[in-house]
């Protein structure tokens, strides 16, 4: 029993430890897999940090990934890299607090459809200032970061997720997160002060995802806001929470590894038809497991303990 | 009788045209347990949800303690020492019996977290009789059971005064009699409660005083026999004699 609670921590330290080995032992296949893959597990590990516990669903997370990406293309130039990576966690911080007192008292599918608006609204702003204020639409980014480094920022940031959402799940916040998922009103009866605990945890998950969007940023040479602010992303990173499990810190990297791999052989083998595999992979997740990968092993471990504790006790084969 | 623990004036809620709650004022003291009766619709849910910051009122003042609680939000409310349960059972169905008594002492007048919350939750679930539950989710438990889930919960915020709303309603005749037991047991410790109730058996047991309304106002203030004898709530309930 004790090496199951173990397990799980252990693995993701060796799987990170190889991550950050690829550059030593891999492709450039590998690496760039690799990056995919940490990608999306800290940006769907964050999603999950505040949709997964209050069943608020946010389709926010590309509007704060598009602010770190281009708060590194506005000033890669001008300061130095940790400045650039403290201005975006600052930008959507900001930007979060707004957003947050503005949508946080709504429910239900009227938050969803805001998030959404939220991320095309900034879509539609961040063009409208390159073209009329910069300029030009599209903005280049000549950094010197490799492949390895932006690798190995992952292999950190992604460390950084699991322990703020380690200490979130375990502190005061994460038991408000959780009677605020469970039952708003009892909550808020209860003495929890609901709008600070829904702001707080959306601006962490938030300035999580803005340092990914910053740290992926110079893998693209070039971005522009349909890049950088492209939707889709924000249903793949709900998608891989939801298929992972939301309500556990370990669910969501259960749904980005089968995901992104999956994403990439759709693209690579099927680029015409991928919107469509992705709509089918959507709907098949939410009918068939609807507690995700995580909520399987659980229900799947408490049988195997019901099914030992009964065998020792009748004493028969275990 | 003791200083008032909470005194109600002049309270109106209006929603839209409909005055809910008209003129309301009365005052409960320290350990009284004080019934609010009524027919269906004269407002008796409204005072509660006034009273633990659920809705707004229009005018008129609830103090507890002294303090003005209009005004402050449903938390501060009961961070002050109100705690509620709900006309329809709520209880935080995805965590177990534990859990949800673990979350209402979390949040209350005197905080507890860790070991110092495992141990007090344990002692409120013995409380209620549900020593055996700990580990079962909420939303497994029987429907006499989530109710006892939500009083314990209620407790953990150590209230000073706690709100019942119909919390003996739907239990069949033998959990009824467990349910007034357990209530006359928490009336012995000296909790103050208003019991919003329609039970008449749990009201001549446990009430010091019950007050009733109709159509938003108080038509009477009186020991629980008395209050029923007037004529007026007479009137309210079965009519006038020439209807």
């Amino acid at each position: 029993m004790k090496l199951i609670r173990f397990l799980p921590g252990a693995l993701g330290v060796g799987l990170l430890a190889i991550c950050a080995a690829i550059p030593f032992i891999g492709s450039g296949y590998a690496m760039s897999m690799a990056i995919s893959l940490l990608m999306f597990t800290s940006l769907a590990t964050a999603w999950a940090m505040f949709s997964g516990p209050t069943n608020y669903i946010s389709l926010a997370t590309v509007a704060f990934f598009g602010i770190g990406a281009y708060t590194a293309a506005v000033l890669s130039e001008t300061v130095s890299w940790p400045l650039v990576l403290v201005v975006a966690v600052l930008v959507s911080l900001v930007v979060s607090l707004i957003v947050g007192l503005a949508t946080l008292r709504l429910r239900g599918v009227y938050f969803v459809i805001f998030t959404f608006g939220l991320s095309e609204l900034l879509r539609q702003l961040v063009t409208w200032y390159e073209t009329n204020q910069a300029g030009s639409l599209g903005r280049y980014l000549f950094l010197d970061i490799t492949q390895a480094q932006i690798l190995w920022q992952l292999v950190a940031l992604t460390v950084l997720v699991y322990i703020v959402g380690w200490c979130v799940q375990r502190s005061r916040l994460g038991l408000a997160l959780r009677m605020i998922g469970a039952d708003e009103t009892v909550a808020i009866h209860s003495g929890v002060n609901t709008t600070f605990a829904k702001m707080a945890a959306f601006s962490i998950s938030a300035m999580l995802m803005a340092l990914a969007g910053a740290i992926v940023a110079p893998r693209w040479t070039y971005i522009d806001p349909t890049i950088a602010f492209n939707s889709v992303l924000s249903f793949q990173v709900l998608i891989m929470a939801l298929l992972g499990g939301a309500a556990r810190l370990h669910g969501p990297v259960l749904g980005a590894v089968p995901l992104v791999l999956l994403f990439e052989y759709l693209s690579a083998n099927f680029p015409n038809y991928f919107s469509v595999l992705l709509g089918l992979t959507f709907m098949a997740i939410v009918y068939v497991i609807p507690n995700g990968v995580a909520g399987l092993l659980a229900a799947l471990a408490k049988r195997l303990g019901r099914r030992a504790a009964t065998a020792v006790a009748t004493g028969g084969p275990v | 009788m003791s200083a008032p623990i909470l005194k109600i004036q002049g309270l109106v809620k209006r929603f839209g045209g409909l005055v809910a709650v008209n003129d309301m004022g009365f005052s409960v003291a320290q350990g009284e347990i004080v019934g609010l009766l009524g027919p269906n619709g004269s407002g008796k849910t409204t005072v509660l949800n006034l009273v633990s910051g659920a809705l707004k009122p229009n005018q008129g003042s609830i103090r507890l303690h002294g303090t003005e609680l209009i005004g402050l939000p449903p938390n501060r409310i009961a961070r002050q020492g109100v705690a509620r349960t709900f006309q329809l059972v709520r209880v935080l169905g995805s965590m177990n019996a534990l859990e949800n008594v673990k979350a209402g002492l979390a949040f209350g007048t005197q905080p507890l977290a860790g070991r110092a919350a495992d141990r007090g939750a344990a002692v409120l679930l013995e409380r209620v009789g549900m020593a055996d539950f700990a580990q079962i989710g909420a939303a497994d438990l029987t429907y006499i059971n989530q109710k006892r889930l939500e009083l314990a919960r209620a407790l953990a915020l150590r209230p000073q005064l706690l709100l019942l709303d119909e919390w003996l309603a739907g239990l069949n005749p033998s959990e009824l009699v467990d349910g007034i037991a357990l209530l006359k047991s928490l009336r012995e410790e000296g909790v103050t409660m208003i019991l919003v109730e329609h039970v008449m058996d749990a009201i001549r047991s446990l009430c010091d005083r019950c007050v009733v309304m109709n159509a938003g106002r108080k038509i009477a203030d009186a020991p629980p026999l008395q209050a029923l004898a007037e004529p007026e709530v007479v009137r309210a309930y079965l009519g006038d004699d020439d209807a």
